[in-house]
């Protein structure tokens, strides 16, 4: 059954002279993870503002947990958790008395709120800054008292809009953790991210975003399939490139890509480790040393590139855009 | 509905504990008016003549009880707009709380913030020798007329700070619709002396009928008015009430469904 399904939804700003979303339809099974791919103004945010109840479509359908969004909203927030980078907590107040404050708009008793406060500021591991005002949080202590405060009513649905974006790497480690945690308790996650790595990460399903369309869907390997299949790359001396070219065209059957940039020869092979193996022994036979050899599944910034013909960038680059789509 | 009323209550203690926490902001907040009602006291009530017993303190005291409170207006706007700003409000709007608690909220909180202000200012006035001679009953009946300007200018203030968004701005929009309405007035000197066109304007300005409410309420002569038996001079407790309920009447409504409306 699907806990969230959006049918053909349009939202255009200015007058219409902004598509933000653009018939766009997607579906969140229950209790697994989609995660919603895209750069920059591909209208992930209003996706996402949409479901929740914040904003209403200039057309098209939308459910959450079988309730109609824009016919009953307050139904549906009662079901559902929104965290992310529009739903925010008050910085000038401590993370305690936010989520006590919160839980008390949940209508849970004082003590209830007080207890559940407590559990969750234990479970993200804030008890030691309780008592502080959010602003001397860290970024990740932030968002983590964030999505503790989506999570006073345990919600059915969950909603987090960019989770990670402008954390530091260890900041979004601990972020994916905690998301990985909930996952296990059986939540139904539906998440949005311009990292193509986060959604790898955490993902059953990916929807990946484009112009406020979902132009690809589906799990993280079947997109990567969609793009074809591993990839043989090579790096050696410049002075090495030619003869290394030769041998990986001939053991892959297939024409070579050269980076020259960082001296790096690439190609399609569809026979895995057992090419590696070939063209390691070509090139010991050469005496060819190569600095760096590896297979490489594609990334979903290949993805990207190949579903749309530019790489996942942000909406301003528009020149840019036009010019690479006029290839296809 | 049901929880209307204690999420409204839940929302205005979240601002109330804002204060607790940001002591500063509180002391600020009632330092500008104590500082108004010594500038104006020292500087101006030596040279403005009166033929008030007691001195011009009397009369502006008044006066600038009225002006504080109309600030609340920018005040309640500036909150409102921070909280947009800062996505508070988004978050609010997904949790399954009653439509109108949140802005319920915040003019509560408002309210109560102004309590303190005017208690606040009638002690820094008293220090200076301001004396309401009329008796508690009416001294009460001229801090409730305050009290209830403070809290309808608040529900224009929610509706501004949700139009414009933008705190800096609507700071700036608060302080361009106050400062000419407190100023257009007879809240520190006799609109007698402005040209004839300001003087309609003055009369009938919403700060001229609650400061001459409050002076006749403290026990001074009524003094107010360019046209003699002009109806909001003669009647300036009625014309007061009717401007506050009006107030309520249009903006309650209208802010309530610009809430429910609004998106970032």
């Amino acid at each position: 059954m699907n806990s969230v399904s959006a049918d053909h939804l349009v939202k255009t700003y200015n007058k219409g002279s902004v598509r933000a979303l653009d018939d766009l339809s997607l579906e969140v099974a229950e209790g697994t993870v989609l995660s919603v791919l895209g750069p920059n103004g591909a209208g992930k945010t209003t996706t996402v503002r949409i479901l929740a109840t914040l904003l209403k479509p200039d057309s098209g359908k939308a459910h959450v947990a079988g309730i109609d969004v824009i016919k009953h909203p307050d139904k549906v927030r009662e079901l559902i958790g929104l965290s992310g980078q529009y739903a925010a907590v008050d910085e000038t107040l401590t993370g305690w008395d936010n989520l006590v404050m919160f839980g008390r708009l949940y209508h849970l008793g004082r003590q209830q709120s007080i207890d559940r406060a407590n559990e969750l500021l234990e479970r993200f591991s804030l008890t030691d800054s309780a008592r502080r005002p959010i602003k001397t949080y860290s970024g990740g202590m932030r968002r983590r008292l964030d999505l503790a405060a989506s999570l006073i009513v345990k919600p059915k649905v969950l909603f987090l809009d960019e989770p990670t974006t402008g954390l530091d790497p260890r900041g979004r480690m601990e972020m994916w953790g905690v998301i990985e945690e909930l996952v296990k308790g059986g939540v139904t996650l539906l998440l949005t991210t311009q990292y193509l790595e986060e959604a790898d990460q955490l993902a059953d399903e990916i929807a990946v975003i484009d112009h406020g369309k979902v132009i690809a869907r589906g799990t993280s390997d079947a997109l990567k399939s969609q793009v074809g299949g591993e990839r043989l790359e090579v790096t050696v001396e410049a002075a090495q490139i030619a003869e290394t070219t030769k041998i990986i065209e001939r053991v892959s059957g297939n024409t070579a890509h050269l980076d020259s940039a960082i001296r790096t020869i690439s190609a399609p092979v569809s026979t895995g480790a057992k090419a590696l193996m070939d063209v390691l022994r070509a090139l010991d036979e050469a005496q060819i040393h190569p600095s760096d050899i590896g297979l490489k599944r594609p990334s979903l910034d290949d993805v990207f590139m190949a579903l749309t013909g530019h790489v996942a960038e942000e909406e301003a680059s528009e020149p840019v855009r036009k010019k690479r789509g006029g290839k296809k | 509905m049901k929880y209307a009323m204690s999420d409204a209550i839940t929302i205005t203690k979240r601002q109330l504990l804002q204060l607790a926490r940001i002591p500063e902001v509180l002391v600020f907040s009632t330092i500008q008016p104590v500082m108004f009602v010594l500038l104006f006291r020292f500087v101006f009530g030596g040279s403005i003549a009166t033929n008030q017993p007691g001195g011009y303190v009397q009369l502006l005291m008044p006066g600038i009880f009225v002006q504080t409170v109309a600030f609340t207006l920018a005040s309640t706007a500036i909150g409102l707009a921070e909280d947009m700003k800062k996505g508070l409000i988004d978050r609010f709007r997904s949790l399954p709380i009653s439509r109108g608690a949140v802005v319920i909220g915040r003019t509560f909180g408002d309210a109560l913030l102004n309590i303190l202000v005017l208690t606040v200012m009638a002690t820094a006035g008293f220090a200076v020798d301001w004396r309401p001679t009329s008796g508690a009953p009416k001294i009460f009946a001229a801090f409730l007329f305050l009290f209830m300007f403070g809290y309808a200018l608040s529900w224009i203030g929610i509706y501004v700070g949700l139009a414009v968004k933008e705190a800096r701005t609507v700071q700036s929009v608060g302080f361009l619709v106050t400062f000419p309405l407190t100023f257009l007035s007879n809240a520190f000197a006799p609109t007698t002396g402005m040209p004839r066109l300001l003087q309609y304007f003055a009369e009938w300005n919403p700060v001229s009928t609650m400061v001459a409410a409050c002076r006749q309420l403290f026990g001074l002569k009524n003094q107010f008015g360019a046209t003699a038996n002009s109806w909001p001079s003669q009647h300036p407790l009625e014309t007061s009430l009717m401007y506050m309920v009006l107030l309520m009447v249009i903006f309650i409504p209208l802010s309530i469904r610009k809430y429910k409306n609004t998106s970032n």
